[in-house]
């Protein structure tokens, strides 16, 4: 056992973990259960969190490398995701929900790079987030209504 | 029909939209405890081979080993693992563990511990002989072949259904109607060829899995990522050889299905556990464990014989499949039927005779199940194509030849059960796709220069709703304090948003808006009965139940209110809001009957009703796509995806749309990129998200679809069904796209770049 | 997974090294490979606190470090302008943006990968790499030495040059592995393509011949793709076979000198 100590979800936390212990299985443990594991060969993009910042797959992140970093998932990002995800339910895109938190921290960290983006901006930014359910175009459908919202509220 | 409907044909946000995009805990493993029992099952590396010992002792000492348990230790008596209604059609086939192994993959024991390490520690020490038999490993060879998948003398089928575990057969028939081969012989044209669609994985991105606790009554209580929460209880029993008194089975929020779901995959191995241990446990495949020991598209051979005279009208049609079930029989008898009653029909007009046969064999590889389609999609695959060719050959325009043949509402479809197709707007649909899509100047070959050229093919499609005299779907709606409403139902919503479709449903017959209908789903000790979410059944079968139960609710709402104001029933009538006396001198809210239910009453304020139906009326739908094709490379790029559809009245646009487009996704990626291959001893290669390729949102071009209503007089609202169908027209049309492109005709799933440029058309 | 019972943050790459020289130990790239092991191993090492996550710029050269992701190699402006965009290029398929944040070049660049996208870019622009103990060497050499190299590897180093380049690869879906890599670059008047994925990884073909010294034209664009499709070997595996691989390695060059002429 080793000791990590890290900030996930802006709390400082600090947990003995196995030194091979994954970052997704860490969060989880951590009461952080919109964090999905969807397959274990890092193809769908479930397992998306921000780390310092960046979109990662935690899947394949130690717990131990993430020590001592700034770890974000979708449950400390609620307010930020309340801002589009309605939009996203407008069009019934959800449907099943697993590939869900995923995508929405995926599409955090796109619009945080780049608040305008364009339609093939989007595809080529989220491509590796996987759903099965909805065939994607209705997760553009409403992104592109979120930002041209937005646009009309300036 | 025009209908003036409030809550019913609205784009109402499904109702845990909002839960699922904020990450909320709702599935299987969010809700139930981590510290349960982690199961694992250990897997045979042979396609087919007999134990002949299995040492454990070793492994057992594992420190954190709850228990291991080997084909010596499970009841003896078959069953199915199929969900479907019984006595089930696919034969009892099934051990929970069986001392023969018959693909690679197949379960040789079940390891319980406290963590996933040290079952995986234990696993690795419990040490197996194999006596390692020859398999049948390609299915063409399988029916009468001498090496047997299931020689066991307690093999049984419980429908007759044509099967015989002696001759490698899992079903078999011969149908049709009039002398196919009198009038193929009076035909012009004739079209004969096979094609082949291979075992795709459902994929779905939550992976099969189910926690099991005895509760405190002593049964065994399941929560589990299911589409079949009766079938389930049914199949767990038998597996466990326990009253099926001792099970309950119920569903939280499951991240799709698609049929895989349909199959009790998971759910046996962590019952068995705790029945055994009487602690709570938990089982999760891996990815890995869905591609290889799953429950895929059964893989079929379609041969098709098209017959027709010269300027286009068909006469004559002969299909027969042989469908490949893998070596258990789920769903296997059932798959096949759809490949012919699913296609054939919908050339009703003026067909003169048609034949429909098919052999369904056993093999040595994974165990086929249901995907989206069960059948149809590879029926249609083959015979859409087929229509393609005709067309080509005869010089005709494929909307032409097809408008010729095609099933038109009225039409008496004796392919079809002789039902009549009540509600059938196929004319308009393609005529409608063919607008929108721009046809005519997307169907010519345009050379763009680069070495690239642009096309279109296009492809129609039929499926069902429910499963004709035999579905049940049931309904319990609840009034509650202050006047809301429970809904409760036995249906499984897997994402598709079947909750909420069936709460507009009520809403409307409530006369309430959607927010006030609270939608419960499903727990075998609670929600009324219900086959469960497959065969495109729950807004046709279910939704009429709760439109039934909803109408007696009203009933004995009036009732109470009646009594409230003490006058007559026959003086009364339901707003939505109360019950009214018709001369206008009385009101009752629907808060105030909820209270006078709950202080002195003999009056039922939740009713129950039970809906099954004597057909199965088909959707409808066309497809078009718009391909640029690379000749140099072979590369395919999907430009445009129209789609027509006519599900009959559609109760929420958006979750119909949305259903269109991702079946129309998951039919693209079928086409062009998901394969299974198999290593020379029966090993799955795709065994992974790396190496089986669904499409991401980079490989499917724009998509748009719209809707062509008809009105099914019995279904709910004029409501058919819309799940499965959705799948269907992808890959025929992309076959017609690229054989515009490239002058070849490719008939085996996927078409890769490669089979394009090289020029294989069959493999 | 990777199994293992003790993670070791190095604190200088002298640590590293001395720590990778067992074994039973494993060094961390990105760690994507080594996930998907499953097979236990005694310490791995951590080399995130080294700050070899940066691209440094001098006047001659970008020296990136090993634990620099993909993504960042993706859009950083400098090493994209230097290439024509041939960096970005040849990385932009791979998964996706979570994935490319994950992967490091210098993991991509030591496990020598056959699919490697970077490993054919980085052979084309003619780069080192430098090794803590073996020191700096090209690329080309690096991907020749044995699979087990206990050694780590600090940064890969890019020469500014006028080199142009040119990337391009043939996948069946758009993410997905290549079934073919192909980079093509010019300095000087010298062709160097590197094909990889053959499903070998990259090796480098020069224009021996000269077939495009004189001037590129669709011919010459051809002969040339035909000499490299005729030289090269390719195998089969489940994304292509041999023969397609080399129809198509045909067609990919000779795209990528008509390309060349664009940048």
């Amino acid at each position: 056992m080793m000791e990590i100590k890290m900030t996930l979800n802006q709390k400082t936390i600090t947990a003995a973990i196995e030194p091979d212990m994954l970052l997704i299985d860490f969060v989880r443990s951590q009461g952080c259960l919109s964090v999905k594991r969807g397959c274990e060969t890092a193809n769908c993009g479930l397992c998306t969190v921000l780390m310092d910042g960046v979109p990662v797959l935690s899947c394949s992140v130690l717990a131990a490398r993430a020590a001592g970093h700034r770890i974000d998932t979708l449950e400390g990002l609620q307010e930020e995701a309340e801002e589009f995800v309605g939009f996203i339910a407008d069009q019934g895109a959800e449907q099943c929900g697993f590939c869900n938190p995923g995508f929405v921290m995926n599409t955090i960290a796109l619009l945080r790079e780049n608040a305008e983006p364009s339609d093939d901006e989007i595809r080529a930014y989220l491509a590796g987030n996987l759903c099965r359910c909805s065939g994607y175009e209705g997760q553009l459908r409403g992104i592109r209504a979120y930002l041209d919202w937005k646009k009309e509220a300036k | 029909m025009e209908q003036k409907l409030k809550a019913v044909g609205k784009p109402v946000r499904k109702k845990d939209a909002m839960q699922l995009l904020l990450g909320k805990p709702a599935y299987v493993d969010d809700i139930t405890p981590s510290d349960a029992l982690v199961v694992k099952v250990l897997r045979s590396p042979h396609a087919h081979a007999l134990i002949e010992s299995i040492d454990i002792d070793i492994a057992l000492k594992v420190p954190g080993i709850a228990g291991i348990y080997t084909y010596k230790d499970v009841p003896g008596k078959r069953f199915t693992m199929a969900g479907q209604t019984y006595p089930e059609a696919s034969p009892y086939d099934r051990l929970l563990l069986d001392q023969r192994v018959r693909f690679v993959g197949d379960a040789v024991a079940i390891v319980a511990g406290e963590t996933a390490k040290a079952v995986d520690k234990a696993m690795r020490l419990i040490k197996v002989t194999y006596q390692v038999l020859e398999p049948v490993l390609d299915f063409r060879t399988a029916k009468d072949n001498p090496i047997l998948v299931h020689p066991e003398d307690n093999w049984r089928a419980l429908c007759e259904v044509g099967a015989d575990n002696r001759r490698n057969l899992c079903a078999s028939e011969d149908s049709g109607h009039g002398d196919v081969e009198a009038v193929f012989a009076d035909c012009d044209e004739i079209v004969e060829h096979t094609y082949h669609v291979k075992a795709c994985q459902q994929a779905m991105m939550e992976t099969f899995r189910t926690y099991t606790e005895i509760d405190r009554y002593g049964r065994l209580h399941v929560i589990s990522s299911t589409q079949i929460v009766f079938h389930c209880r049914r199949i767990i029993a038998n597996a466990l050889d326990i009253p099926k008194s001792m099970v309950r089975v119920e569903k939280p929020r499951i991240g799709g299905g698609f049929g895989a779901k349909q199959t009790v995959v998971a759910e046996v191995y962590p019952a068995f556990v705790t029945w055994k241990t009487k602690r709570p446990a938990k089982m999760i495949y891996s990815r890995w464990e869905c591609q290889t020991a799953g429950t895929p598209r059964h893989e079929m051979e379609v041969h098709v014989k098209l017959g027709a005279t010269k300027d286009g009208k068909m006469r004559a049609l002969d299909l027969y499949t042989l469908s490949n079930t893998g070596a258990f029989g789920e769903h296997g008898p059932t798959t096949v039927g759809l490949s012919g009653h699913k296609s054939i029909p919908l050339y009703t007009g003026g067909r003169e005779a048609h034949r429909f046969h098919y052999d369904v064999v056993y093999t040595n590889v994974q165990s086929a199940g249901a995907y989206r389609g069960y059948g149809a999609t590879q029926g249609l695959f083959a015979l859409e194509i087929a229509v393609n060719e005709l067309a080509d050959r005869l010089h005709m325009d494929p909307i032409a030849l097809r408008e010729k043949n095609i099933v038109r509402e009225g039409m008496v479809m004796p392919a079809y059960y002789g039902e009549m197709a009540n509600a059938c707007a196929l004319d308009r649909c393609m005529s409608r796709c063919r607008e929108l899509f721009d046809w005519d100047k997307k169907a010519p070959v345009r050379d763009m220069g680069n070495g690239k050229v642009r096309t279109a093919g296009m492809a129609l499609a039929m499926q069902g709703s429910c499963i004709s005299c035999m579905d049940v779907g049931s309904a319990t709606v609840k009034l509650g304090d202050e006047g809301f409403y429970n809904l409760v139902i036995g249906a499984a919503d897997m994402g598709t948003g079947c909750d909420t479709i069936l709460a507009q449903m009520a809403a409307e017959c409530l006369e309430c808006p959607v927010d006030e209908i609270e939608v419960f789903g499903a727990d075998t000790d609670v929600s009324p009965y219900d086959s469960g979410s497959y065969a495109s059944s729950t807004t046709y079968i279910t939704g009429k139940a709760v439109e039934m139960a909803c109408e007696e609710l009203k009933g004995n709402m009036c009732k109470i209110a009646a009594g409230m104001m003490e006058c007559d029933v026959k003086e009364v009538e339901f707003t939505g809001d109360g019950v009214r006396k018709l001369d206008g001198s009385s009101f009752v809210s629907r808060f105030e009957i909820a209270s006078k239910s709950m202080n002195f009453n003999n009056i039922a304020a939740q009713t129950t009703a039970t809906h099954s139906s004597p057909v199965s009326p088909p959707p409808y739908m066309a497809g078009m796509v718009e391909i640029e094709l690379d000749k140099e490379t072979g590369k395919v790029e999907v430009l445009d995806y129209v789609a027509v559809i006519d599900c009959g009245t559609i109760i929420n646009p958006n979750l119909a749309r949305i259903q269109a487009e991702g079946g129309i996704v998951q039919g693209i990626g079928m086409a062009l990129y998901e394969n299974v291959t198999y290593s020379p001893k029966g090993r799955i290669t795709e065994n992974s998200l790396m190496q089986y390729k669904i499409p991401t949102r980079l490989d499917m071009g724009h998509l748009r679809v719209e809707f062509e209503s008809s009105y099914e007089p019995t279904g709910p609202f004029g409501a058919k069904s819309i799940g499965e169908i959705v799948i269907n027209t992808p890959a025929p049309a992309l076959a017609h796209a690229i054989f515009k492109a490239t002058g070849v005709w490719h008939r085996t799933l996927p078409i890769t770049p490669e089979k394009i440029l090289m020029r294989l058309e069959d493999e | 997974m990777l199994s293992f019972n003790q993670y070791v943050r190095a604190q200088s790459l002298e640590e590293a090294y001395a720590l990778c020289q067992k074994k039973a130990n494993v060094v961390l790239g990105g760690m994507l490979w080594l996930k998907m092991q499953n097979r236990t191993v005694g310490a791995v090492i951590d080399l995130c606190d080294l700050g070899l996550d940066q691209i440094e710029e001098s006047e001659s050269e970008y020296r990136i470090g090993a634990m620099v992701s993909l993504r960042r190699l993706e859009t950083h402006a400098g090493l994209n302008a230097l290439t024509q965009g041939a960096m970005a290029e040849s990385v932009k398929n791979i998964v996706g943006v979570q994935f490319r944040n994950v992967a490091t070049v210098g993991g991509s660049i030591f496990g020598r990968f056959g699919f490697s996208d970077v490993l054919t870019l980085f052979m084309a622009l003619d780069a080192k790499v430098e090794l803590y103990h073996a020191g700096i060497m090209g690329v080309k050499e690096f991907a020749q030495l044995p699979h087990q190299i206990r050694d780590i590897l600090v940064r890969v180093i890019v020469p500014k040059t006028e080199r142009k380049t040119v990337y391009l690869s043939m996948r069946n879906t758009a993410t997905d592995f290549p079934v073919l890599t192909c980079a093509l670059s010019v300095l000087g008047g010298r062709y160097s393509c590197v094909i990889g994925a053959r499903p070998m990884k990259a090796a480098l073909y020069e224009d021996e011949k000269g077939l495009l010294a004189e001037e590129i034209t669709p011919i010459t664009a051809a002969a040339f793709a035909e000499d490299v499709a005729s030289r090269a070997d390719f195998d089969s595996n489940i994304r292509g076979s041999a023969g397609y691989r080399r129809t198509i390695c045909e067609v990919l060059v000779r795209r990528s000198v008509l390309a060349l002429q664009e940048v």
